[in-house]
């Protein structure tokens, strides 16, 4: 705050110190929880009425280690960010309101997963949620787009705040407190009627935040629209607490429910993965592209969760356990490679202006750290080895294959789907990242944007590498987090087995008699590649080798705009999913005056809009703004009648309680 | 851990790198061979690898480093998947460190690498072959991993000895409802690309938009037929038969340019006919067996 009589420029490297130095206490204070170190703190005097209840364990620790890695080494990328020279950057990010907001936005990260009672909870979420607000729409001047998203947005959160509010005021008032302990003792008493409604209510909320259809229409606007730094904070760390929240409360809690709860949240996570990945393969938008991976890779969480609380239900703890590790370890490595991806798309726009995958392109000569680094992460985004992202996958998919053998008829529906779902979408996000790193950094710019890029500056190189030092270390020794996943399972109320160990070099499920060793496949790789390069010189000998004009298929030498665009790339996959996109296409013919045999000139457009969108939200929005209308006749401006509403609406209300009770 | 499974890894490198190319030339001559052609043999594949490398390596003007890496990347990931998966013996220094998923992830890392070193190039067709690549690879995934678990679930684990070594022990193990369901498309699939291949040189004889069409009225006849092999259930059997009758009628409208009307009402009316019959005997079978499992036929053995 005092921060903002500063000048611009000091103004931001204090702001981005503070966040960095709140990401960094979040951190150690998370990891230190993650080693088994609970602490609570009760502040009475803070809220009216209850005050205010703090406390840690392994899981808040898992989430506030992870939250406040991130915040820290995006901060530091963000000074340079809005600091950085040059590059098309605009005065927004830089203003006293988003430096001011930004250590505040931070601060309500780590502290939501901290809080232990409900109207610390509901305060803390409502904090990230208006600060994130408010960070979104640093660039309003800027663009209507950005206004547009922060509508959206701020409509959506505020829906998901009243169902969470309805659902855990109701499980408040059933089991008598409203701290989480008095909640968990309390749940056991409560009537299944109530747990169902409760489970529901804040499931809807959680999902929403988290990004998962069909509730996920902010995601692709907001993230996008945002700053960068904000972008990354939002899609790396914020979902997150959507996940959190479903884990709280029903493991924690609720202490797990009926199968049909767990059944919902497999398919909603099953769906959100195919069809988020599905629109990513379609988006030309880098950042748009990124946005709807994060509700892809939210969805492949919901369903480690969703089978997990199956598991548990069927009787088998160690499955159980071994599940909610995977969606867990899938939370970590997923804020990991999508900050990074996030900061390192954000570098583009910065020196280029542009977002449009189809006008980038040629970057890897221009800025050859910012292409590397998005490398390291997309390879974490396909979920392919050596990257940090199969890791998680694979835990998944040996829960579910071996949650087959549990007996009924829902597991043995349920489990093979969500495996083919599991794989349709890691087959898609393969397809979109190759676009994504193939069309936008790799081949040859088609626009001036991109031809005149710059190298980003030394801040934001910092903060990228240290995010993506954190997804290599994820990649190569994953069984380090082992002990703390398993804390955090036992904290969310499933027996800790131990399901993963193994130490540094291997990743070992001695239930399952399942092994990986990351570090021995990258050795191998590695070998191999050495061999595979090598043998050819040992047969032909060293020779240099030349520069040759690249083969232009005969057709004379080829021009950027020859080169294949984003939309291209992605047609065959839209032609195969024509049914479930419903792409938009449209031809305009205009035919020569003299003749109608003459084609003057064609237009071709094609757009894919979220379908989801346009059947679930825009009929709803629609319907309200002709109830709006219609209403108007009831304000006429007197402030008499405004006035008399307002005592009509109080003795009504009087009214019911007088003769309800 | 011993010698020998030392020596067996080593030997499962040089079979895959020594062999890989015959299985292509060997595809290469059986095509030839339907095709009415003499082929170029078993070896040229060789040949044509010891003629490449002898070659001068060149670099095309902006290019970068994924279309330099791509090609020795891909040999990687096959070097690699050689020396995990249990060709020789199953005590292989290696087990254990990775499974099946990791097969089949690491295949997918290849196919990645190579669309990369195509868009790297920044052509038109660099564009062109990568786009639709990688569409196959997204819908082939899926069918790669709901086979890894028709085969991981009976053995209760993704390890690729301790499959293998199940499959050794116990055959009938791996036949179950779930690799079934996993192995019948992969098999429709088979069996249409076999009659592709089998009617290219038909088509080429006439490429008219009747004929073109010819190699679906035989994969028809391919799948009817394997559905009557393998299906149990007397209903599956009608729908297999049905499935032939149809694939040969196709067949002969198209490969023929048409029949008389009232032959082709006589064939509806057969088709009808033969429907209704078996549609009987099904009941007959059911009402005198209380099921329509073929395999209880045995029983008018004796």
């Amino acid at each position: 705050m005092a921060g903002s009589a500063l000048p611009v420029r000091a103004r931001v490297s204090v702001s981005g110190i503070c966040t960095a130095g709140v990401g960094a206490a979040g951190c150690v204070a998370g990891v230190a929880a993650l080693g088994g170190e609970a602490w609570s703190a009760s502040l009475p005097d803070l809220l009216p009425l209850a005050g205010a209840h703090l406390a840690v364990d392994p899981l808040s620790g898992l989430f506030m280690a992870v939250a406040g890695a991130v915040t820290a080494a995006v901060a530091v990328y963000g000074i340079g960010y809005v600091n950085g020279n040059g590059g098309h950057g605009s005065h927004g990010p830089a203003s006293r309101t988003t430096q001011a907001v930004l250590p505040l936005f931070a601060l309500s990260l780590l502290l939501v997963p901290a809080a232990a009672s409900v109207s610390a909870f509901l305060v803390l979420w409502e904090l990230m949620a208006l600060s994130s607000l408010l960070l979104v729409l640093a660039e309003h001047r800027e663009s209507p787009r950005v206004r547009t998203a922060g509508l959206w947005y701020a409509v959506m959160t505020h829906l998901g705040l009243v169902l969470l509010l309805a659902g855990l005021a109701l499980f408040a008032a059933h089991s008598g407190g409203e701290t989480f302990a008095d909640l968990r003792a309390g749940a056991g008493g409560t009537s299944p009627a109530v747990r169902d409604t409760v489970f529901v209510l804040t499931a809807a909320a959680f999902a929403s935040k988290a990004g998962a259809v069909p509730l996920h229409a902010w995601l692709p606007r907001a993230h996008p629209e945002a700053p960068s730094p904000v972008s990354a904070l939002m899609s790396g760390v914020m979902v997150n607490l959507g996940a959190y929240g479903i884990v709280r409360t029903a493991f924690d809690l609720l202490g797990g429910g009926p199968s049909w709860w767990w059944i919902g949240l497999v398919t909603v996570g099953g769906l959100s993965a195919v069809y988020g990945v599905l629109q990513a393969a379609m988006a030309s938008d880098l950042k748009r592209l990124l946005a709807y991976s994060t509700a892809e890779n939210m969805g492949l969480v919901l369903i480690g969760t969703g089978a997990a609380g199956l598991f548990a239900r069927a009787g088998d703890g160690p499955l159980a356990a071994l599940a909610l590790v995977a969606a867990l370890l899938h939370v970590v490595n997923h804020s990991a490679f999508k900050a990074l991806l996030f900061c390192a798309a954000g570098s583009v726009p910065r020196a280029t202006g542009v977002r449009d995958l189809d006008r980038l392109g040629g970057l890897r000569a221009r800025m050859p750290f910012t292409t590397g680094l998005f490398a390291l992460g997309a390879l974490g985004a396909v979920a392919l080895p050596p990257g940090n992202g199969f890791i998680g996958e694979w835990l998944l998919l040996q829960s579910l294959v071996h949650g087959l053998r549990l007996p009924g008829a829902s597991v043995a529906i349920a489990l093979p789907l969500a495996v083919g779902l599991i794989a349709l979408s890691a087959g898609i996000a393969a397809a979109a990242f190759v676009k994504a790193l193939g069309v936008g950094f790799f081949s040859r710019p088609r626009g001036e944007g991109a031809t005149g890029a710059r190298e980003s500056g030394p801040a934001m190189i910092a903060g990228t590498v240290l995010l993506g030092a954190g997804c290599v270390a994820l990649a190569l020794v994953p069984g380090l987090l082992g002990p703390g996943l398993d804390r955090a399972v036992i904290a969310a109320g499933l027996p800790g087995t131990d399901a993963v160990t193994g130490g540094r070099a291997a990743l070992r499920l001695d239930a399952l008699s399942a092994s990986l060793s990351p570090v021995w496949l990258v050795a191998a790789l590695t070998a191999a590649l050495a061999l595979a390069a090598a043998l050819p010189r040992l047969y032909g000998g060293r020779r240099r080798r030349p520069n040759a004009k690249l083969w232009d298929c005969g057709g004379g030498a080829p021009t950027p705009r020859m080169a294949y665009t984003a939309t291209s790339f992605a047609e065959p996959l839209q032609r195969v999913f024509d049914d479930v996109l419903a792409p938009e296409r449209d031809v305009d013919v205009t035919h020569a005056r003299e003749s109608t045999y003459l084609v003057e000139r064609i237009r071709f457009r094609n757009q894919v809009p979220d379908r989801i969108e346009h059947r679930a939200y825009l009929p709803v929005l629609a319907r309200l703004a002709r109830a709006g209308r219609a209403s108007r006749r009831l304000a006429t401006g007197s402030v008499h009648l405004h006035l008399g509403y307002g005592l009509l609406g109080l003795l009504a209300l009087f009214l019911v309680l007088a003769v309800g009770s | 851990m011993s010698a020998y499974g030392y020596a067996a890894t080593a030997s499962q490198l040089v079979l895959v790198v020594a062999g890989a190319p015959l299985l292509t030339g060997l595809m290469r001559q059986v095509r030839a061979r339907m095709e009415g052609r003499a082929g170029a043999g078993l070896l040229q594949p060789w040949r044509d690898a010891r003629k490449l490398l002898r070659k001068e390596p060149i670099t095309p003007v902006g290019t970068g480093p994924a279309f330099h890496i791509a090609p020795a990347l891909v040999v990687a990931t096959a070097l690699v998947v050689a020396a995990l998966v249990p060709l020789l013996s199953t005590d292989t220094p290696l087990a254990g460190r990775g499974d099946l998923i990791v097969v089949v992830a690491l295949l997918a890392l290849g196919t990645v690498a190579l669309a990369l070193a195509g868009l790297d190039t920044g052509t038109a067709f660099g564009g062109m072959g990568p786009s639709r690549e990688m569409t196959v690879a997204a819908l082939v995934e899926p069918t790669l991993l709901m086979a890894v678990l028709a085969l991981s679930v009976p053995a209760g684990t993704t390890d690729l000895a301790a499959i293998v070594e199940g499959a050794v022990h116990d055959p009938a193990r791996l036949a179950s409802p779930a690799s079934l369901l996993a192995a019948s498309p992969l098999t429709a699939a088979a069996l249409t690309l076999l009659a592709y291949a089998v009617a290219r040189p038909l088509v080429a004889l006439d490429p008219g938009p009747a004929v073109q069409a010819l190699p679906v009225g035989l994969a028809v006849v391919l799948v009817g037929f394997f559905v009557l092999a393998t299906r149990r259930r007397a209903l599956s059997q009608v729908v297999g038969f049905l499935l032939l009758d149809n694939g040969i009628t196709a067949t002969a409208f198209l490969a023929t340019s048409g029949v008389p009307l009232i032959v082709e009402l006589g064939v509806s009316f057969d088709v009808l006919l033969a429907a209704l019959v078996l549609q009987v005997l099904t009941a007959r079978m059911r009402a005198a067996f209380g099921t329509t499992d073929l395999d209880d036929l045995r029983e008018l053995h004796d």
